[in-house]
Order: structure tokens, then C-alpha cells, then sequence
């Protein structure tokens, strides 16, 4: 293969590319993310395969293994053009059928249309699904198009042209003014302007710098980060090249969780190929600027997804975090000037160099510009990846697009920021979601997990699990996170389990404020905000732990017991068959009897019940 | 135990030009041998030159290292916030009785590690089980006996 060696190489094999890629010939996109593989989507991939090559079929059919639609719920999906025909919950034998009537015949499979939550009518293509609709999806957009594998279909869609543009047009100090003036804030949670980084550490003096990717999502319910490094890694590794020649970058890491093993895969080939064309590595695009990375895999530490950790994990240490007096800009990686962003934010930046910073900062608020993924999660129909435009409501993402609450019951609250930060309710849900104003309802963007909980959710043992989380999590050398974390979970403990006082609420807060103060690094003083926003917004759901020993949602098992409504219960017997500790006694077709000592309170009998005669209280 | 020490030799080859790549190394020994033999980390220390303390502050820091033998089926529970929410402590309590062991723990034949995870980015799926690198989702009581059960069966068969 040949290296393309100018600017002009690489845009005359675009256009053969484009010029090649006939759009009437019919092609099937399979959504093979995590979601979706988990699902069953590699056997869908295998009988499509089989299918084409078993039968020689009159026509020509291209099929495209892609990264995550972000419709996980629905997965696997299957697109199929030209048309967009979308089906969901696509399984292996249904594949014969597709060919047969959808390829050859032209011919919708009812039963495989999505059907709308709450107009209950069918939607035959991807652009009309409710859930894609109110969506704006820069970033994830080109997940359904290409095969994250081929390079060739990145540079199909443009791929590298943000590149191209910066090595022909732009100095480093321009490039770096146009991120400043789009607004691009930093997508790991903090938002700290990225071109002000940039410009810092432009500015820093030494001849050896480094760019950092942190790709190491370690907030439980999140997984938009997994999602673009598996389904368009070239669009996060061309925004860390443009970025290296911004400020002059010689070596940039990618620091990617082990746990996300198609992550790894897909950006160690997507590195390969880039080094193979001559887009990574020496003379790049033969230009003067070199400039190669490096992946680095996580040991399952979440605080290393902190900055400085992080960088302490790259150079082999434990991923402990420093104090940060001296910025990272200056004296990073190996004491070296160094960029730090987040997988979101790399992608970001070849959009901007491409569409102008001004296309960028009109979309989205004031301060917060451009767009976010959410990953919508918990009690909700459509769970999934979700990219909207900053300052869309709570109420437009979990009704209009996710799809509101499933089994019709109530939204009780949102915890969005992952275990930094906090629940907010259900009055506050016409909040408009910026980076400003999360932190003023206590919470903050964080990674971009948005939890939905529904009446059934008890906020206080939400918090104990965030916080019993976080107090994992503690790396151990600072006193206020490690000591202030324990000492606050046992307290939440013991609130669960009936044992608590209401001064212990009092407790809580003198405690939160130091951690506050006085953490070293944001896991530290994040890790209240889940227990101060639930005290806040739900005192009285605490109040009924301590004062009343109860759990009105019915989830701390030393606090309720399971009784069966003698009027609903038919006397099926299948409570009696599943019970682990033969607490449920009664003949067939009369109503059963819950013996309370003999409970374990395992919840096994409220799976089962299809009368709805197991009660909690 | 008995630690065949080439397998060591050759991994710390590929990482030996590299700087302080400790913890690549680290990973690849620990799923090669599926945790850190004592005998292994020794020659760590001695080729590669780095205290053996710090092997051992490593290895304790970071959550993907063992240093005791694990099983021959890794089965993770995801704890992530999606699946707590929808019911995964009680698929973790099924499993955690199933085997008689607590989270973290392996069988005493070596066949079975069970251990919690927080979230492994199929939240659509929860409660989710990750079974040898399998992802297996929507999880209720009756349908995590049936998975334990399937595998049970498969166990008897081999042995």
C-alpha cells in the first residue's frame, strides 16, 4: 500500500472514493456496538453472510458491520438502503426473510418496524423514529454509516479533511484561535475551555509535549465514549493529530479502559491504517509535522480517569492524583508540557476546523456551545445514546426522546453526572441542561449519564450505592476522601438498615463540607453531591427511614416486608415453587400465606406473581 | 506453584525497550497465568530492574490484578447504577448463594471467580451478567438460575 504523500493525494483518493460508492445498489447496515452484540447482532451478521453466499442472489448486497446506533434498547438493528428502512430486535432467522422480501421484492416486514411507545404506530425509517428526531448527532451521526474498521469509508465521508485543511491553510496559532472562539468546552465533565488549554500549553516552553485521549469512562451508566472509540475511532485520532500540531506535539497516548476490549481493537487498527497511509507517524501527509500515539490500557481504577492520576498510571506508577498548583499544560506527562481531553472533545475539534467555529458556537446556550451525549439509562423506555444540542430540557430528553417511564408509572427523579453528581427532581425537570446550570441545582454535567428513577427508586439507597461507590473508588491519600467517605457511608447504612438518628442528617453535611474543602481531587469532593442533593431534594424520604423505620419506594429490605393480598392471590402456586426459603405456604387455587420469619426478602415472589398479590410495604 | 518462567521472559521481552511499561506488562501476565504469580513478579523485578515493592503496590492499586489464582470461568455482575437500579443486588445474591462464595471469591476446584463490576456500557441489557467474555442481559431471579443451571450441566459434561 502506498503512503499518500500531500494534501492533494489524499483529496483525489476521496474523490475515486466517493465516485465508487454508487448509491443505488442496496447496502445493510448491522449495528454490531456493545449493546447490540450483546443482543445477538454478530449472528444476524453471520446469516446475512451465509445468506449472500449460499443463494446466488440477482442483485449485489453490501453489508456494513457498524459501531453503535445508540438504540441499544431496540438493538439488533438493522438499516437498510437506499430507503432507510429500520428494523429492530432483529434476529438470525429473520434475516432470509429481509433478502427475500425487503432486497429483492421491495416489500416492509411489519413485525420488525419499531413501533412508537406512546402513539403505538409503526415507523419504517431511522430519520422518523421519535427517538433519532429531536436528536442533533454531530458525534454519533456517522456511527450507522461506516465500517469503523475501514479507513476508506471515514475518508468516504470526509474523513481527514479537517486534517488536510489545518497542514494547507492554517498555522498552529490559528487553529488554536478557532477553538477558542467556538466555545469548545472540555466534554470530560469540568468543561474547562479547551482552546485556553491549548493556548497554555502552546505557550509552555520545552521541545518535548504530549496530547492525551481519556477514554478511561469509569462513571457506572456511562457509555458514550465506548460508543464513538468503537463505532468512528478516526474521528477522535484525527482531532488528537490536529491538536498535536496546535501545539506542537510530537507523542499523544490514548488512555482506554481494559474492560472496553472492541474499544482497544478498533482504535489499535484505526492507528494501524492511519500509520499504513502516512495520516500518523513521520511526515505526516508529507509535511514537516510528525506525530505518533500510543495506547495505554487501564488497570480498573476509576480515580484514573482524574487527570493527573491518569497521567501517573501512563508513566507506570500507581494512578494516585497530585495537588494541582502547577497546571498539567506546563509540566504533565513526565514533567512535559501536555493537553489532556476527553474522547467527546478530540472528536469535537475536526467538526470545528471543517464547519467554522462559528457554525459551532450557534448551536447550543450562552456559555455552553456545540452538543452533548447523554447516556439515557435506568427507568426509561428508550434507553440509549443520546445527543442533543446543549440546553435542551430534563423533560424533553426523558419524554420526547426517551420515550417517558416505563409500565406508566411516575418519574421521581434524574441523577445525571454519574456518582459526582447529583439527583435532581422531578420539578426541576424543565432545566435547561448547560455545564452552568447542573452546578446550580447541585449536580453537574460530569461524563453525561443521565439515570432516570421512578417512584419504585429509593433516593436513599441510591446514594448509599454512589456513595459506597465513590468510597471504593477512593485512591486512599488524602484523609478527607478516604476517612470522610467511610464514615459518611456508614452513616447511610445504618439510615437504610432503620438504625439511623435524625442528627446523623446534620452529620452528613458537616462531613460533605470538608470533603468539599478539602480533597485533593474531584473524586473527593464530587462524592457528597449525590447525598447532599438527595437530603435536599427528598428530606422527607429520609425522615421516613430514620423516624418512621420505613422505605416508601420499598427497596431497603431491612425496612419493608412482603405480604400477599389475599383478594388478588388466585392460589397458582408460583410464588410457592420459586421461594428459596419455603417461606410461602397454601393449597392450589386457594391464597397463599407469607410466613414474615421465615422471609428472606429476596423479591423472588413479586418476579413471578402475575396478579400483582405480592405487596410491599 | 509451579511457574514456567520462559512465558515471563518473553512477555517482559516485548516491554523491555519500553519506558516503565510496568503495567501492559503487568496485564499480559496476568491473563496469561490468570493472576500474578510470586515467582513471576520476582523476575519482573530482577530483569527489568524496578523494586519489587513497587510490582506490589501496582498490583495491589489497580483492580485488574490478582494475586491469587482465579477461576477457570470468570462470572462478572455488573453493578453499574442502571442495573442497581432494576434489580442487579439480587441477581448477585443468587449467584454469590448459588456458588457459596462472597464477590471477589473463586470456588475451591478453581472453576468459578465471581466478582462485581461497576458498569460495563450495556446499561439497555440490565441487570447483566458477563460470563467468560459473554454478555448475558435482562436478567430476573429465574432467569439467572436457568444461566447458572445451563453452565452446571456443560461442567458435568467435561469433567
Amino acid at each position: 500500500m502506498k503512503k499518500i504523500k500531500s494534501p492533494a493525494e489524499l483529496e483525489k483518493l476521496r474523490e475515486t472514493l466517493v465516485s465508487q460508492n454508487n448509491t443505488d445498489k442496496p447496502w445493510v447496515t448491522i449495528c454490531c456496538g456493545t449493546g447490540c452484540s450483546a443482543s445477538g447482532a454478530l449472528d444476524v451478521v453471520s446469516s446475512f453472510e451465509k445468506a449472500i453466499k449460499e443463494k446466488n442472489l440477482d442483485i449485489d448486497i453490501t453489508t456494513k458491520v457498524t459501531g453503535c446506533h445508540g438504540f441499544c434498547e431496540q438493538g439488533p438493528l438493522v438499516v437498510i438502503n437506499p430507503g432507510n428502512i429500520f428494523y429492530c430486535k432483529v434476529k438470525y432467522e429473520d434475516v432470509e426473510e429481509i433478502i427475500k422480501e425487503t432486497l429483492l421484492e421491495k416489500k416492509l416486514i411489519d413485525r420488525l418496524l419499531y413501533v412508537d411507545p406512546l402513539s403505538q404506530e409503526k415507523v419504517k425509517t431511522e430519520d422518523e423514529v421519535t427517538f433519532y428526531k429531536k436528536q442533533l448527532r454531530l458525534l454519533l451521526g456517522n456511527n450507522g454509516m461506516i465500517d469503523p474498521t475501514d479507513l476508506y469509508d471515514y475518508l468516504g465521508i470526509g474523513g481527514y479533511g479537517a486534517l488536510n485543511k489545518v497542514l494547507q491553510e492554517m498555522t498552529p496559532r490559528q487553529v488554536i484561535e478557532e477553538i477558542k472562539n467556538s466555545g469548545l468546552r472540555g466534554r470530560g465533565g469540568a468543561g474547562f475551555p479547551t482552546g485556553i488549554k491549548w493556548e497554555s500549553s502552546y505557550k509552555a516552553e520545552g521541545d518535548l509535549k504530549y496530547v492525551i485521549c481519556n477514554a478511561d469512562e469509569g462513571d457506572p451508566g456511562c457509555f458514550q465514549d465506548r460508543s464513538i472509540l468503537e463505532g468512528n475511532p478516526h474521528s477522535v485520532l484525527e482531532g488528537m493529530i490536529i491538536g498535536a500540531y496546535a501545539v506542537d506535539s510530537g507523542q499523544g497516548y490514548i488512555y482506554v479502559r481494559n474492560e472496553y476490549p472492541l474499544a482497544v481493537k478498533n482504535f489499535s487498527t484505526a492507528i494501524e491504517k492511519a500509520r499504513d497511509y502516512g495520516l500518523l507517524g513521520e511526515n505526516i501527509l508529507g509535511s514537516s509535522f510528525s506525530f505518533d500515539v500510543k495506547i495505554c490500557r487501564g488497570g480498573g481504577a476509576f480515580v484514573c480517569g482524574e487527570s493527573s492520576a491518569l497521567i501517573a498510571s501512563i508513566e507506570g506508577k500507581a494512578g494516585e492524583p497530585r495537588d494541582k498548583y502547577i497546571h498539567a499544560t506546563e509540566k504533565g506527562l513526565h514533567d512535559k508540557p501536555t493537553v489532556l481531553n476527553n474522547v467527546k472533545t478530540w472528536a469535537t475539534v475536526p467538526l470545528i476546523i471543517e464547519k467554522s467555529a462559528e457554525w459551532f458556537s450557534n448551536i447550543g446556550t450562552e456559555k455552553s456551545k456545540g452538543t452533548m451525549i447523554f447516556s439515557l439509562t435506568g427507568k426509561v423506555n428508550n434507553t440509549g445514546l443520546v445527543e442533543v444540542p446543549m440546553g435542551i430540557t430534563l423533560k424533553e430528553l426523558v419524554f420526547e426522546i426517551g420515550g417517558g417511564i416505563p409500565g406508566g408509572k411516575n418519574i421521581k427523579a434524574v441523577q445525571t453526572g454519574g456518582p459526582s453528581g447529583g439527583c435532581i427532581p422531578e420539578k426541576l425537570l424543565d432545566l435547561p441542561l448547560d455545564y452552568e446550570k447542573l452546578i446550580e441545582a447541585g449536580s453537574m454535567m460530569g461524563s453525561g449519564g443521565m439515570i432516570v428513577m421512578d417512584e419504585n427508586t429509593c433516593v436513599v439507597d441510591l446514594a448509599r450505592y454512589f456513595l459506597s461507590f465513590t468510597q471504593d473508588e477512593s485512591c486512599g491519600k488524602c484523609i478527607p476522601c478516604r476517612e470522610g467517605g467511610k464514615q459518611m457511608l456508614s452513616i447511610l447504612n445504618n439510615i437504610t438498615q432503620g438504625k439511623g438518628q435524625e442528627k446523623d442528617l446534620d452529620l452528613i453535611r458537616e462531613i460533605a463540607s470538608v470533603m468539599k474543602d478539602g480533597s485533593l481531587c474531584a473524586l473527593g469532593t464530587m462524592a457528597p453531591n449525590p447525598v447532599l442533593t438527595t437530603l435536599q431534594y427528598f428530606p422527607d424520604e429520609y425522615l421516613a427511614h430514620i423516624r418512621d423505620k420505613k422505605c416508601p419506594a420499598g427497596v431497603c429490605q431491612a425496612l419493608i416486608e412482603y405480604f400477599i393480598d389475599q383478594e388478588a392471590c388466585n392460589g397458582c402456586g408460583r410464588c410457592l415453587k420459586v421461594c428459596p426459603s419455603e417461606a410461602i405456604t397454601g393449597h392450589k387455587e386457594e391464597p397463599h400465606e407469607l410466613d414474615q420469619d421465615k422471609c428472606i426478602k429476596c423479591g423472588a415472589c413479586t418476579e413471578v406473581c402475575r396478579h400483582e398479590a405480592i405487596l410491599v410495604k | 506453584m509451579n511457574v514456567d518462567l520462559g512465558k515471563v521472559d518473553k512477555l517482559i521481552d516485548k516491554y523491555r525497550d519500553e519506558e516503565a511499561a510496568y503495567i501492559p506488562l503487568l496485564q499480559d501476565i496476568n491473563s496469561e497465568f490468570r493472576y500474578l504469580p510470586r515467582d513471576a513478579l520476582k523476575r519482573v523485578s530482577q530483569k527489568m530492574e524496578v523494586p519489587l515493592s513497587h510490582l506490589f503496590r501496582l498490583a495491589t492499586f489497580y483492580k485488574s490484578f490478582s494475586l491469587v489464582p482465579r477461576g477457570e470461568h470468570e462470572i462478572q455482575v455488573c453493578m453499574g447504577t442502571a442495573c442497581h437500579v432494576r434489580g442487579a443486588p439480587r441477581v448477585l445474591n443468587k449467584i454469590t448463594q448459588q456458588f457459596q462464595i462472597y464477590p471477589g471469591e473463586t470456588t475451591a476446584d478453581q472453576k468459578f471467580t465471581v466478582e462485581t463490576v461497576n458498569c460495563v456500557g450495556a446499561c439497555a441489557l440490565g441487570p447483566l451478567v458477563v460470563f467468560d467474555g459473554k454478555y448475558f442481559g435482562h436478567l430476573n431471579l429465574s432467569r439467572t438460575d436457568k444461566l447458572l443451571e445451563g453452565y452446571h450441566e456443560e461442567n458435568k459434561k467435561s469433567s
